[in-house]
């Protein structure tokens, strides 16, 4: 059944976003999408659907919504708090959410960006083949109070599972491997850079991250007498100051400043997810290594369709059904040591 | 010395094929011509390429790719020809651009030409017949990077970043021109206006140039260009094209 999300609220910076536009990079356009596309599969596997449909991004703070129909919801992405008129939900869960109901989602207990997911896909206009919302391109915007976003069809609507997110929310190792310009760095800069302690500065949003550290800062031999080159989505670009900065999902296609590394696909969430004073260190892997840990990461997004668990309901705390308390032990017995 | 071309992999996402340390005109051509040269060979790997001052980024997935395998299809495309004395790509096309230069939608002219050496008048004959190869495109979606002015040209980027220029704003500084995406901050001298749109996101074509195209900025009087903005619904701000034989 389809019908409309309305937004009463919602935190500066929230957007509809899917997995992005590839194809464009020749015109200087990146791929953009979820700044963790993890979440969105995480949702799509709560809600038995697609991971290529539209969701709402929240950076940092919720908002208040509303469906004209009964549906489904999913939360995933970064933790934060969050009712269905006035009942505590579970993160990382889905839930039904009555017609009329209110939806509040408050700020992020762990983690930046969190998503709100609809059964059948938010389904703001289709641009150059994707829903997603590319700021720095001036491609859709930011979500506004008032506006109401069409809800696709679809025949599935499953609500009261959970699923075990993968750790992510709370900085830690972040793998990477050598960039273009990784040898013009020296080894006694790259072996600092790799001992380093860094903490994500509060300086970053959907273009980059920036680090921060106590230290010097990382410069290559020679200066940066650099020709404007392709950047990718993962490089550490060491800017004018020497703070390393992760290029995140809209960044540019070309620039001028070297690149110490590029964080592997599979940890680019742990980075966009840090939040602000996390601490984050880099180390590097060989190109096989990587090969073998991303195509780990690929069956373990394969397999998270078959991880969905029936939320387990105390029949003692009725009035509390839905909090997270209920399922806190479950998650954290296997909780990624980094993620805390 | 390292020797050119080189190839290497851009994390996990592609790999890099650089003709020059520094930009050249035989380094750009050859990337131009390198670049349609990889598209014509439609390998299934490559999900898509693009290319910067110097150099080609071929897109495919290296977690899943022979690595080694599509570095040696590469370099045995590129040993068959010389790149940097390559014919540029076929299909280009030039676009003349209707430009107001100077008065107060281009408030650098006059500024721009005195560093360039001449007059006025000498800086707007120069900007409007000089023909601009699109050398790479970037920064915002569609934005060109063109070159080449003559040497006069190679005017140094301000100091202190103008707060910000409109988009179709026409831009100079080290030879080469830009006209911006939207409005942007920059450093490049504000020399013309025009009313061209290189990003036009719900059109069939959301991007009216490619890197290869030709461009000449012929000027027009401020009233012309208004009336052009008012009547065009196109984006091409009243540019023609044809295609380059």
């Amino acid at each position: 059944m389809s019908g409309h999300l309305t937004i009463h609220a919602a935190g500066p910076g929230s957007s509809v976003q899917d997995m992005g536009r590839a194809g464009f990079l020749a015109y200087g356009l990146t791929r953009g999408g979820a700044a963790d596309q993890m979440a969105l599969h995480e949702a799509a596997a709560l809600l038995g659907q697609s991971a290529t449909l539209g969701a709402i991004e929240m950076v940092g703070v919720g908002g208040t919504f509303e469906s004209d129909v009964d549906t489904v919801i999913a939360l995933t992405g970064a933790e934060m708090s969050a009712s269905i008129d006035g009942s505590a939900l579970v993160w990382h869960a889905s839930h039904a959410l009555p017609k009329g109901a209110k939806l509040k989602i408050g700020g992020a207990l762990k983690g930046t960006y969190g998503y709100l997911s609809v059964a059948g896909g938010i389904e703001a206009p289709q641009i150059m083949g994707a829903r997603s919302t590319h700021f720095k391109a001036g491609i859709g915007g930011a979500l506004e109070a008032g506006q109401s976003l069409p809800i696709g069809v679809t025949p599935t609507q499953r609500a009261g599972f959970v699923i075990h997110a993968s750790g992510r929310f709370a900085g830690g190792d972040i793998r990477i491997v050598p960039s273009v310009q990784t040898d013009q760095f020296s080894p006694e800069t790259l072996a600092r850079f790799t001992q380093t302690t860094f903490r994500r500065d509060a300086r970053g949003n959907r273009q980059g991250v920036r680090m921060d550290a106590d230290t010097d800062g990382f410069f290559v031999d020679g200066g940066l007498s650099i020709v404007s080159e392709v950047i990718t989505e993962g490089d550490i670009q060491i800017t004018g100051d020497g703070a390393p900065y992760v290029l995140m999902c809209e960044c540019q296609t070309t620039g001028g400043y070297p690149r110490i590394g590029t964080v592997l696909p599979c940890d680019l969430a742990r980075v966009a997810q840090a939040p602000v004073g996390a601490p984050l260190r880099f180390r590097f892997v060989t190109m096989d290594e990587a090969r073998e840990i991303e195509l780990k990461a690929r069956a373990e997004i394969k397999a998270l369709a078959g991880r969905a668990q029936p939320l387990v309901r105390n029949p003692h705390e009725m009035s509390d059904l839905l909090s997270y308390q209920l399922i806190g032990g479950a998650i954290s017995a296997t909780t990624d040591p980094f993620a805390d | 010395m390292m020797s050119y071309p080189q190839i290497k992999t851009v994390g996990l996402s592609g790999l890099l094929v650089t003709f020059a340390e520094k930009m050249s005109s035989p380094a750009n051509r050859a990337a131009l011509a390198f670049r349609a040269a990889v598209v014509a060979a439609d390998w299934p790997e490559v999900r898509e390429t693009s290319m910067s001052l110097v150099s080609v980024y071929v897109v495919a997935d290296l977690v899943s790719e022979d690595i080694p395998k599509l570095i040696t299809k590469l370099e045995n495309l590129l040993s068959q020809t010389d790149w940097y004395a390559a014919p540029l790509p076929e299909g280009r096309r030039l676009w003349h651009v209707p430009t107001v230069y100077g008065t107060d939608l281009a408030p650098q002219l006059e500024e721009a030409a005195e560093l360039a050496g001449v007059d006025p008048d000498t800086a707007i004959q120069q900007l409007s017949t000089t023909r601009m190869r699109v050398l790479t495109i970037g920064f915002a979606p569609g934005q060109p990077y063109m070159g080449e002015l003559g040497e006069n040209w190679n005017i140094p980027r301000q100091q202190d970043l103008t707060k910000s220029v409109p988009a179709g704003a026409l831009v100079a500084a080290i030879r080469q021109l830009v006209v911006f995406t939207a409005p942007t901050p920059t450093g490049w001298r504000h020399v013309g206006q025009t009313a061209f749109e290189n990003f036009r996101q719900t059109a069939d074509q959301p991007f009216a140039l490619t890197p290869g195209d030709e461009l000449l900025f012929p000027q027009v009087s401020r009233q012309a260009l208004m009336d052009i903005m008012k009547s065009d619904t196109s984006g091409n701000g009243g540019a023609e094209r044809e295609t380059l034989p």
